[in-house]
């Protein structure tokens, strides 16, 4: 169980490097998905199977909105950011600052909030962390509404260690889908003016 | 029956409905006249009491559990509904003059409604996802469908969207610091979190770039509500982690950095203002201003905190709305809201002219203006600690009059024919007029304020006593 909840957190830091590198939306959505896949893991730990599993499905149903509507934009997706290959060494640079401050305060933190366990604190933070980064470098809204999302998930998996209570879980999802939503109409915002 | 039931779920359900309705006239009258309504209804029926009406009796429950969790409002926050949704009333009525209706009425009650439930959860440190919950419905009504979102509207949805983790966070660890006092590692740890959560909340300076930024991306009306609800319910959630915690409420370091805050805020908001050339950038740092001046007043003694944090809520209101109203109307004569393209506006018209200029010397507390009572409480509070803190209060309050004297001085320049006329509408010169008319009304007689601010400090169990 402890060994699967490490590669757990191993796949959560591939992810999260992959939405900072990856240009294709649709790769970028599919690892989002994958994402949830380890939120859903690393929550169980903590909350009942069924609890977790709202998680999964609302982040699943994020992808989905967002797939959905960047396929309903099809040759209308603005183009990425103008620097987004050329910064690509300075992405895998500033992720592995990251990744390097997390290694050494996740100990800490899991010092302050005992009975989390670190697979928890480690994955909830390179998410968290990583997240942030990817929030201070893209400004397209299918970027920031992808940032926003690695941010909660984070944040979400240690909360769930923390916090088990049924209406934190459902205003947790209803804020993950409302992101989803408003990255939706952002989308679909930008493509308009660009076509009129 | 059940208040969350009547000051939630209804203008949610009414916010829903109207998202169908088309009419600007009548969303306007018809969400005015609901929030009217609902102001009504909590200021004739107290909680929690039987009542009989012609031999119907019936009583309004002040709780309801919804999944495990209570919503509960307490009797003296019927007060407090009364004072929110008549001002929701007042900025609704002026949707039909704004030519925002569509976007206003059904988001601004879906915005109300969360917000109300952001007071009445238990336990209250659930209302920071109610406040995201309201940027994210705050994201359609700030942008219409058809244009690119700009930078300020991206840093305001990452701005809000990351205060929620950081309250969320401190929360338990404040619980925690709670059941350890002498741990004072966890008190700062706590600390940092909670303050960083409120600082991307209320828009602490620096991360307040996405106010001058968005309102040039928007209608200066939308935002100027945003503007207004979300610093004055966002002080009322900080209110209540001062209520609850003991030692946050007595910490001395927590005073001086609420102090030091808010007059960052207030300086930053001041200076800048002073030397904007852009009327809705000079607004936006007119709002930052005011948010500084509700965290002095967060760091006055506690049992003044509450009555100057609620006094400022009436003022404010009334300040943004016919300042935000008399931007938009103005936006729509002219090519943009810079100096120069205002230049002696006054001349054509002179109700749109004395909006802005009025609503921003009110802001900045010049006498006989609304705000003037209580920024002299607050400034006298100030000196009473400190004399260095008076003065620096006095650079930002000072900035602010500048501003406020350079866009009279620019409204008032004379064009080349300079001929006084009255080129304004009838309803937004009898909106607009009402307006200036109740900035001097509550700057003679601030009293009037009381009738409905009195009770709010029962609201919370220690602030105040």
């Amino acid at each position: 169980m402890n060994l699967l909840s490490w590669v757990v957190t191993g796949i959560l830091l591939l992810t999260a490097m992959g939405l900072l590198l990856v240009r294709d939306w649709r790769i970028s959505l599919g690892i989002l998905g994958v994402q949830y896949i380890g939120v859903f893991w690393l929550s169980s730990l903590h909350w009942p199977l069924s609890m977790a599993a709202v998680k999964l499905v609302s982040g699943w149903m994020c992808v989905v909105i967002l797939g959905m509507t960047s396929l309903g934009l099809k040759g209308g997706m603005l183009s990425a950011d103008e620097f987004w290959t050329q910064g690509r060494l300075f992405r895998v640079f500033a992720a592995s600052v990251v990744v390097l401050i997390v290694l050494v305060s996740a100990p800490r933190l899991e010092n302050i909030i005992p009975g989390m366990g670190l697979p928890v604190v480690y994955g909830g933070l390179l998410l968290t962390g990583l997240g942030i980064l990817h929030l201070g470098i893209v400004s397209q809204p299918l970027r920031v509404v992808l940032g926003l999302l690695t941010v909660l998930a984070g944040f979400e998996i240690m909360y769930a260690a923390l916090e088990s209570s049924i209406l934190v879980a459902a205003m947790l999802s209803v804020v993950d889908l409302g992101l989803a939503l408003v990255g939706a109409y952002l989308m679909m915002a930008s493509r308009r003016e660009s076509i009129s | 029956m059940n208040a969350p039931l009547i000051w939630i779920f209804v203008p949610f359900v009414a916010g829903v409905a109207a998202l169908f309705l088309r009419n600007q006239r009548w969303l306007s009258l018809l969400g005015s006249g609901l929030a009217l309504l609902l102001a009504l209804v909590a200021f004739l029926i107290p909680l929690d009491q039987a009542l009989s009406i012609e031999g119907v009796s019936f009583k309004i429950s002040s709780s309801t559990q919804v999944l495990g969790r209570s919503f509960t409002f307490l009797p003296a926050e019927g007060r407090l509904l009364v004072v929110l949704y008549g001002l929701i009333a007042m900025w609704l009525f002026g949707a039909q003059v704004a030519q925002t209706a569509d976007r206003l009425v059904p988001l601004g009650f879906l915005i109300s409604s969360l917000l109300i439930a952001s007071i009445a959860v238990e336990p209250f440190l659930y209302a920071a996802a109610f406040i995201e919950m309201v940027a994210l419905l705050a994201i359609p009504m700030l942008l219409p469908p058809n244009q690119t979102p700009g930078p300020g509207l991206m840093r305001f949805l990452i701005y809000q969207t990351l205060a929620m983790p950081f309250i969320l966070f401190s929360g338990w660890l404040l619980a925690g610091v709670e059941a350890s006092p002498g741990d004072l590692g966890l008190a700062v740890q706590a600390a940092i979190i909670l303050g960083l959560g409120f600082a991307f909340l209320l828009a602490i300076f620096p991360l307040s770039t996405w106010m001058p930024m968005l309102i040039e991306e928007t209608s200066p009306y939308l935002i100027g509500f945003l503007f207004w609800v979300l610093p004055t319910m966002a002080v009322i959630f900080g209110m209540g982690f001062l209520d609850r915690y003991a030692w946050l409420r007595t910490s001395e370091q927590l005073s001086l950095g609420l102090q030091w805050g808010g007059l960052l805020m207030v300086v930053s908001g001041g200076l800048w203002s002073a030397f904007e050339r852009h009327l809705g950038r000079q607004m936006a740092y007119g709002v930052m201003a005011e948010i500084g001046f509700s965290l002095l007043a967060l760091s006055l003694p506690s049992d003044k905190m509450v009555e100057a944090a609620f006094w400022l809520v009436i003022p404010r209101s009334l300040a943004i709305l016919v300042w935000s109203l008399s931007l938009t109307q103005m936006g729509r004569r002219v090519e943009s809201l810079k100096f120069s393209a205002v230049q002696g506006m006054a001349y054509s018209y002179p109700l749109l002219a004395a909006g802005v200029v009025l609503a921003h010397f009110s802001v900045a507390g010049f006498p006989l203006l609304a705000a003037f009572p209580i920024r002299l409480a607050l400034w006298e509070g100030l000196a009473n600690r400190s004399l260095g803190l008076a003065f620096w209060f006095l650079v930002g309050v000072l900035g602010l009059l500048t501003g406020a004297t350079r866009t009279l001085a620019v409204l008032v320049r004379p064009p080349q024919e300079n001929r006084w006329e009255l080129h304004e509408h009838w309803d937004e010169s009898i909106l607009i007029g009402l307006g200036i008319l109740g900035l001097f009304i509550l700057g003679i007689f601030p009293q009037i304020s009381r009738l409905f601010l009195a009770d709010l400090p029962i609201m919370f169990e220690h602030l105040g006593r």
